[in-house]
């Protein structure tokens, strides 16, 4: 409780701390600055956070199925009921919807952005395209609002902080498709390779296929996130190296619980036994949840806010006389 | 408050979800402060007053520390600000403060312009924040922001009113910092007349529309603690580095002949009040309308200043683009024009020199063509005079040759000349060869 907080302060005024200081100053007492962090926590519970995730891959990956089983709700509707007879799109389409779900006080507005039609066609070429403008569209709409005069107290932010790339889990090596994508947008956007159904690969089937992947990703000269140029120090360096070691985490998505040892888990469940989803025996799915959600949501943020957006400003800036002022009707079509 | 917050996302095409289990990022706000924390804190604090009302002893007394300096004299010409930053540390939390302090406000006999300095200052921040943030390349999340997020106004105890210089300085900066006026030296007043000084100054603000901070009382936890304190405003405080010893602890306090007044006695005076507000509760909320508010009206100002105009609903967005392209434009514009002119400047300068080389050839020249001329004449004259001096030399030649040839023969002649003679006088020696 805050306000015992700031009593005990007071009677505390022996605490003692000494400080690191360049301007000859030394602390002989409790001053209270520590708790600007209470302050800026309390501050940040309040207005909530936005996140938007992208979806990308060939359907029949499951792509909504993990979605929902990441963030343990219906968050992306198909999967519910998916008319197997709907057809395929012939282009790529970006449908975004956005969710409001809340956890211990947090709120957070999850934004989906799904991309039916990657890779589906017979000719795939520039399938990215659409995938490109809509990001770029993105930065913007936000570049437009942070240039304004008058300008709105949040910026409503839209734009793609992670994009999970989903690896059919051929076994072999990536696909042309995976490579050309993951060239052209790993300098705008942070991409996490995902292989997706691991369940068809057995343990060392899938240890090898990492390897290849991760060899050929390198050959490629592909970044994906953490980028190791934005280590910010050594802590960083040895936390993110150990997780580029184990990517891209080969996953299993399922929304639908089994009784397995006298507790109910998320699985998919076979005549040969049930797949948990969140043992990290069966697959790295818990590993995933946990970089993504629970240690680095806010670094996906902030590397797309201080280095992807900063470099789309500057070369949008820079560009001269390459004005084609996008409409808002443009976009707005592509949402929702 | 939160739940108009969601209405208005969900407003916007977006419908609560309920979550069948513990997802896990509730721990956002936790990643959130841990990069803040990684990163430091930054609080600009401006003291504004006149000189001897106890500034530097306050932000010692309320930092805990002893910032350095000595007190100023009172001879100043005009209004002068000084800044300090110092690092400190509590815990895990590293604060860059910064402490500026306005030197000689007040001292002058003519205080019409004391303020025009403190708003050029605060201005020439916002204004550094506003170039970096316009920059085409640029770091904002590093960058080390000097804007000031607190302005402490120091009032005068006399236990009647404000200045006037106080009321024109703080309707100057109202829309320009958070200012939170506070009465200084507050032991120089009794209790009773310290209550209606305090009514007098909060009703002189009011009716001359003086804008100050307001404790946010939006937030349920903050909302009862800080309204209460909104009606202590302006806190009366005294400050003292000095310790003395009270019962068995050594505390603050400013000793007199009649009793000791301590600083942290809430009976005393309002200096807890003060550092409650200003750093255990409200930094976070300061430093955000400091940005929010005061830094969007000072770029809103510089921007139409600038000539860069908002569209109006019906013509093309991103106009603000084309200014700025406009601009370019005319600037590279300029740039060409400039280009042009050193160009010219450049020609010409070259044939001047070329003109002035030329001449200098040609008078090369002429001296030349004279000294030969000379050489030539002199050679002349001088095989003239070789020519007269070969003729003389040639007569010379043959006169001695002549001469020669006479004498050769003369002697001859004389030889014979002799024998005859000598044949003569033989012959004749009656001639008297004497």
């Amino acid at each position: 409780n805050f306000l015992t907080k700031t009593i005990l302060g007071k009677l505390d005024i022996e605490k003692c701390l000494t400080s690191v200081s360049t301007g000859g100053s030394t602390l002989l007492g409790y001053i209270g600055i520590d708790t600007i962090i209470e302050q800026m926590r309390k501050k940040t519970m309040k207005t909530g956070f936005d996140f938007n995730i992208m979806v990308v891959g060939h359907s029949g990956l499951g792509k909504s199925t993990l979605v929902n089983t990441l963030f343990k709700s219906q968050v992306s509707r198909r999967s519910a009921g998916w008319a197997r007879d709907e057809k395929i799109p012939k282009t790529v389409e970006i449908k975004s919807v956005s969710h409001v779900i809340e956890e211990g006080g947090v709120k957070m507005k999850l934004t989906l952005v799904d991309t039916p039609g990657f890779g589906d066609q017979i000719n795939n070429d520039n399938c990215w395209e659409p995938i490109s403008k809509f990001i770029n569209e993105q930065y913007e709409k936000f570049l437009k609002e942070e240039v304004n005069i008058t300008r709105k107290k949040r910026i409503p932010d839209t734009r793609v902080h992670c994009c999970l790339y989903f690896i059919s889990p051929t076994g072999h090596s990536l696909r042309q498709l995976d490579i050309e994508f993951m060239k052209r947008l790993s300098h705008s956007v942070n991409i996490i390779p995902i292989i997706a159904k691991a369940d068809t690969m057995t343990t060392e089937e899938r240890q090898e296929f990492k390897q290849r992947v991760r060899k050929e990703l390198e050959m490629s000269g592909i970044e994906f996130y953490p980028q190791k140029e934005f280590d910010d120090d050594m802590e960083d360096k040895s936390d993110n190296d150990k997780i580029r070691e184990a990517m891209p985490f080969a996953v299993v998505g399922s929304d639908k619980e089994y009784q397995v040892n006298g507790k109910r888990v998320l699985g998919r469940k076979t005549a040969w036994g049930v797949v948990e989803v969140e043992n990290p025996n069966h697959c790295e799915f818990a590993q995933l949840r946990d970089f993504l959600i629970r240690s680095h949501l806010q670094d996906l943020k902030e590397v797309t806010h201080n280095i992807h957006y900063e470099t789309y400003r500057a070369k949008r800036l820079n560009e001269n006389g390459g004005l084609h002022p996008i409409s808002s009707s443009d976009t707005q079509e592509s949402n929702l | 408050m939160a739940s108009t917050e969601i209405a208005r996302q969900a407003g916007e095409g977006a419908r609560a979800v309920p979550l069948a289990g513990h997802v896990g990022f509730d721990s956002m706000p936790d990643q959130l402060v841990n990069k803040s924390v990684n990163h430091g804190f930054c609080f600009n604090i401006l003291c504004v007053g006149e000189t001897g009302l106890g500034k530097s002893t306050l932000m010692d007394t309320l930092f805990n520390t002893k910032f350095e300096g000595e007190p100023t004299q009172h001879n100043q010409p005009g209004v002068t600000l000084k800044s300090n930053t110092y690092e400190l540390q509590e815990s895990n939390v590293r604060l860059k403060l910064t402490v500026v302090n306005t030197v000689g406000f007040g001292d002058q006999i003519n205080k019409e312009d004391s303020y025009k300095s403190i708003v050029e200052f605060i201005d020439a921040q916002f204004e550094a924040y506003l170039q970096e943030e316009l920059k085409i390349k640029r770091t904002l999340h590093s960058y080390h922001d000097t804007r000031i997020h607190a302005c402490l106004y120091f009032i005068a105890p006399t236990g009647h009113s404000l200045k006037s210089l106080d009321l024109v300085t703080m309707k100057k900066l109202d829309s320009k910092v958070n200012i939170i006026p506070i009465i200084a030296k507050s032991d120089a007043i009794s209790k009773s007349e310290l209550a209606k000084f305090k009514i007098k100054i909060t009703s002189e603000l009011v009716s001359n529309g003086v804008q100050i901070y307001q404790f946010p009382t939006d937030d349920e936890s903050v909302a009862e603690i800080n309204s209460t304190m909104n009606s202590h405003l302006p806190f009366a405080v005294v400050g003292s580095t000095e310790e003395v010893k009270i019962g068995n602890k050594m505390v603050k306090a400013r000793q007199y002949p009649w009793g000791t007044v301590q600083v942290e006695n809430e009976n005393h005076c309002d200096f807890v009040k003060l550092r409650e507000m200003l750093i255990r509760v409200n930094m976070e909320d300061l430093r955000e309308q400091t940005h929010t508010r005061h830094y969007e009206l000072y770029r809103r100002c510089k921007l139409e200043e600038m000539g860069f105009k908002d569209t109006d609903p019906d013509s093309k967005p991103f106009s603000l683009q084309e200014t700025y392209e406009a601009k370019r434009n005319e600037f590279m514009g300029e740039l060409q024009k400039k280009e042009e002119e050193m160009r010219q400047m450049f020609v010409q300068r070259v044939k001047e020199k070329e003109a002035e080389l030329k001449e200098a050839e040609k008078e090369l020249h002429e001296k030349f063509d004279r000294l030969k001329k000379l050489h030539q004449d002199e050679k002349k004259k001088l095989e003239e005079k070789k020519k007269t001096l070969d003729d003389e030399l040639n007569m010379f030649k043959q006169k001695k040759t002549a001469a020669e040839l006479l004498q050769n023969q003369a002697q001859q002649a004389g030889g014979s000349t002799t024998l005859k003679r000598d044949k003569e006088r033989k012959n004749n020696p009656w001639l008297c060869t004497e």
